[in-house]
C-alpha cells in the first residue's frame, strides 16, 4: 500500500490543485454587503402584475398548533385571491436561509419570512429583494424588516406584548411571577419574559422542555412548591398553559396562571376561571394578510403600514369575550 | 472490548489487509481473477447511493422546472455541502466502528466559541477560530481516550458529550449575552477576511455558488484518498473490522480512533465557522439533532453500523440525494407536512438497495 506511482501522488495533488484554482475567483459575505447597516437595498420595484406564487419560509413547523393557524391563514388568502402559496418552514436559521434561497430560485411572485433571526436571514432576504421579489416580514423581526428592504411587517412586538401581560398581572395584585419558557434558544420567548419582567417586577424563569408534557408540569409543579411566594404563572405557549394548571392544582398553589396564545384547552381553562387571561397575538392575520398586501403591492402598488409594523396584538382573551372566540379556535383560525 | 491500557503487541511486519471494498477484488490471493467492469463496479459500497442519487436527481428534474436551473443547483448543492463535510468525517469514524452523536451540537459549541470571543471579547476572528478549532479537537480527543479508556460503547459516551455541550451551549450564551443568540459578528475585526475563507461565494455564469460546495468537493476527494491511501486509512478499516485482530498486528488502536474522534470535531469546526461567518452569527440551539443526519447520509452511502466497511464518497453522495430531496421538494411545491414521510421513505429503500450489493459484493468475493 506504500508504494507511490507517479499518476497516484499527482491525484493526491488534485484537490489541493482544485482548491487554489478556486481560491481565486471567490469573493466574501463581508465583500457582498459591506457594513450590513449601510447600503440599505429600496424594495423591488412594483411591476404592475399578477400575483400567481407566494412562498411563505417561516421558523415554526405546522405541526405546531401555533404555526398551524399562521398557514392556515396564508393558504385561505391564497385561495381567496386565487394565489398559490407554499408554506415551508425550519427553526433551523441556517436551513430557513437555504428555504428562502430556493422560493428565490423558484422566482415566486412574492416572499413571506419570518425572522427570528434577522442577521442569520439577512443575505437571503436581501437576494430576494435584489432579484425583484417583494417580501413581507411576519412575526418576529420587525427591527431589520425595513432596512433589509421588506415591503411591511405582520406581527406583534414580543416586548411589548410581554410588558403588558406582566401589567395586568401587576394590576391584579400579585407579587411574584414565573415566566415559563418553553423552547430553548427561541428569542421571541426571551423577549416576552424579558417584556414581563420590566411590566412586572421580579420575575424568575423556568425552562421546560415543550415537546415532554409530563416533564413541563413536574417542573413546573416543583417550582412552586419549592417557592411558595409565587403567586402568578405566565406561560408562552397555550399547551404550556394546561401544564402550568394542572400543575398548580397539584402543587396546591395559590398562583394564578395567564399565558400567550390560545387553544382549546386555553379556552376551557378561561370560562372555567382557572386561567386568568390570554394574550392573543392573532396570528391568522399573520399568515392572511401578507398575501393580501403582495396582492396590492403587485396589482396597485400599495403599501401598508407606512414603514412601521402592522401590530396583529396582543389582544386579550378572558372569561368575558372567550365565549365569541371559543368556535373559531376549533377552525383552527383563532 | 479490550482495555486500551495493556501494552500494544510488537508490530507486525505488515500492516493488515484492508477489508474495504475499495480494494479491487483482484487483489487479494484468495479472490478470482480480475472481472469485468460490471462486477468491479458492483462491489463497490457507494453503489447503491450512486444509483439512488441518479434516480432522485431524475425524478426531480422531470417532475419540477427550476430544480435543474443554475439558481436550482447552486440551492440544492449549499443544502447538501455542510452535510457532506460532516457525513464525509462521520463515515471515516463509522468505518473505524464508533459513532459520534456530539457532532451536530459541535457545530453550534465551536461556532458559540468564535462569536463569543469575536463579539463579546473584542478578539480577531482568526484567532477566536483558532481557539474554536484546539477546543474542538480536545472534545474530540476526550471522546475518543472516553472510549478506549472505560470500554463504554462510543453512542453512550458521545450522547454524554452530546447533552453536556447542548447544556454548555444553552448556559453559557445566556449567562454571558442573556438572550439566547450570539450576533454581531459582522462588525468583528478579521470578519471579511475569515468569511472570505469560510463563507465566501463563487461567481459563475452570474449565479453564485457557495464555496463551502467547494470546501465540500476537496474535503471529500481528501478524505478518500487518506482513506484508501494511506496506512491510516488502512488502519481505520482495520480498528472498526476487528479491534483484537488490529492490535494483534500492531496497529496503535487507541491513537487511531482518538485520532478518528478529532476528525469529526475537526469537520464540526469547519461547518461551525462557515455558519457562523455566513450568518454572522449563532443561536444557541443550533445543530441538534443533526448528527443522525450526518449518520443517515454515511449510512445511505454505504457505510457500516458495525464498522469495518464503508465508502467517504458515498457519504457524500448521501449527502448530496439529502439535499437534491430536501430542496426538490420544495421545488415540486409538494405540502411540507409530508416531508419526513419522504426522507424515511428515502432512507430505508437506499439502506436496502445498499443491502442487496453488499450482499451480492459477498458472493463475488468469496
Amino acid at each position: 500500500m506504500t508504494t507511490k506511482s507517479t499518476p497516484r501522488r499527482l491525484r493526491r495533488l488534485a484537490p489541493w490543485i482544485a482548491v487554489a484554482a478556486v481560491l481565486a475567483a471567490c469573493s466574501g459575505p463581508a465583500s457582498e454587503t459591506p457594513t450590513a447597516q449601510t447600503g440599505t437595498p429600496s424594495p423591488a420595484p412594483a411591476a404592475a402584475g399578477a400575483l400567481h406564487n407566494v412562498a411563505v419560509v417561516t421558523h415554526g413547523s405546522s405541526g405546531d398548533a401555533f404555526w398551524n393557524v399562521v398557514k392556515n391563514g396564508a393558504e385561505a388568502a391564497g385561495k381567496d385571491l386565487g394565489v398559490h402559496v407554499d408554506y415551508q418552514a425550519s427553526g433551523d436559521p441556517a436551513q430557513q436561509a437555504k428555504l428562502i434561497d430556493n422560493a428565490v430560485a423558484q422566482h415566486v411572485d412574492g416572499l413571506v419570512v419570518s425572522m427570528a433571526n434577522p442577521q442569520a436571514l439577512q443575505t437571503s432576504v436581501r437576494n430576494a429583494v435584489t432579484a425583484g421579489i417583494p417580501v413581507v416580514t411576519i412575526n418576529s423581526g420587525e427591527s431589520a424588516s425595513a432596512a433589509l428592504g421588506a415591503i411591511g411587517h405582520v406581527g406583534q412586538s414580543e416586548e411589548l406584548a410581554g410588558q403588558q401581560a406582566g401589567k395586568r398581572l401587576k394590576d391584579a395584585g400579585k407579587t411574584k411571577l414565573l415566566c415559563v419558557i418553553h423552547e430553548a434558544g427561541n428569542i421571541g420567548a426571551a423577549q416576552r419574559c424579558a417584556g414581563a419582567t420590566t411590566g412586572f417586577g421580579v420575575t424568575t424563569t423556568l425552562q421546560v422542555d415543550i415537546n415532554n408534557p409530563t416533564d413541563a408540569q413536574a417542573r413546573i409543579k416543583g417550582a412552586l412548591e419549592s417557592d411558595p411566594a409565587i403567586d402568578a404563572v405566565l406561560t408562552l405557549n397555550s399547551q404550556i398553559a394546561a401544564r402550568a394548571v394542572a400543575g398548580a392544582g397539584e402543587a396546591h398553589s395559590k398562583a394564578v396562571v395567564a399565558t400567550f396564545d390560545l387553544n382549546s384547552d386555553v379556552v376551557d381553562a378561561l370560562r372555567a376561571g382557572t386561567l386568568l387571561f390570554a394574550i392573543d397575538q392573532q396570528q391568522y392575520e399573520q399568515g392572511y394578510l401578507p398575501i393580501v398586501m403582495l396582492r396590492l403591492y403587485k396589482s396597485n402598488a400599495n403599501t401598508l403600514g407606512g414603514g412601521t409594523p402592522i401590530q396583529t396584538g396582543p389582544a386579550f382573551v378572558d372569561k368575558g369575550n372567550v365565549e365569541a372566540i371559543a368556535k373559531l379556535i376549533g377552525q383552527g383560525t383563532r | 472490548m479490550v482495555s486500551a491500557t495493556g501494552t500494544p503487541p510488537p508490530r507486525g511486519s505488515s500492516e493488515p489487509p484492508s477489508r474495504g471494498s475499495s480494494e479491487p477484488p483482484s487483489r487479494g490471493s484468495s479472490t478470482p481473477p480480475r472481472r469485468g467492469l460490471l462486477h468491479r463496479l458492483l462491489v463497490r459500497p457507494e453503489i447503491g447511493a450512486a444509483l439512488g442519487a441518479l434516480l432522485v436527481f431524475a425524478f426531480f428534474s422531470l417532475a419540477t422546472g427550476r430544480f435543474l436551473s443554475a439558481l436550482g443547483v447552486a440551492t440544492w448543492l449549499d443544502d447538501a455541502s455542510t452535510l457532506g463535510i460532516m457525513a464525509v468525517a462521520v463515515a471515516l469514524l463509522m468505518i473505524g466502528g464508533e459513532f459520534d452523536l456530539s457532532a451536530g451540537v459541535m457545530t453550534a459549541s465551536t461556532a458559540l466559541v468564535t462569536a463569543l470571543l469575536a463579539t463579546r471579547w473584542g478578539w480577531n476572528v482568526w484567532p477566536a477560530l483558532v481557539v474554536s478549532l484546539l477546543f474542538a479537537l480536545a472534545v474530540g480527543a476526550l471522546n475518543g481516550w472516553l472510549v478506549m479508556r472505560t470500554g463504554l460503547p462510543s453512542f453512550i459516551v458521545t450522547l454524554g458529550t452530546f447533552l453536556a455541550l447542548q447544556g454548555i451551549n444553552l448556559g453559557v450564551t445566556r449567562q454571558i449575552t442573556g438572550t439566547v443568540q450570539v450576533s454581531g459578528m459582522r462588525s468583528a475585526a478579521g470578519y471579511s477576511s475569515a468569511g472570505s475563507v469560510f463563507a465566501s461565494t463563487v461567481d459563475i455564469g452570474g449565479t453564485r455558488y457557495q464555496s463551502s460546495v467547494l470546501w465540500w468537493l476537496a474535503l471529500t476527494a481528501i478524505a478518500a484518498v487518506v482513506l484508501l491511501r494511506t496506512r491510516f486509512g488502512n488502519r481505520t478499516f482495520a480498528v472498526g473490522g476487528s479491534l483484537s485482530a488490529a492490535r494483534a498486528v500492531g496497529v496503535p488502536a487507541v491513537r487511531t480512533k482518538i485520532l478518528l474522534f478529532m476528525t469529526t470535531a475537526g469537520a464540526a469546526w469547519i461547518v461551525g465557522s462557515m455558519n457562523v461567518l455566513r450568518f454572522a452569527g449563532v443561536q444557541a440551539n443550533q445543530g441538534v439533532g443533526l448528527e443522525f443526519q450526518y449518520i443517515i447520509a454515511a449510512v445511505v452511502g454505504g457505510c457500516l453500523l458495525t464498522g469495518g466497511y464503508g465508502s467517504v464518497i458515498g457519504a457524500s453522495i448521501g449527502a448530496l440525494i439529502f439535499g437534491m430531496a430536501r430542496q426538490g421538494i420544495v421545488f415540486a411545491r409538494w405540502n411540507n407536512d409530508w416531508f419526513m414521510l419522504f426522507l424515511g421513505v428515502l432512507l430505508l429503500a437506499a439502506v436496502l438497495v445498499n443491502n442487496a450489493f453488499a450482499k451480492r459484493a459477498e458472493r463475488v468475493r468469496r
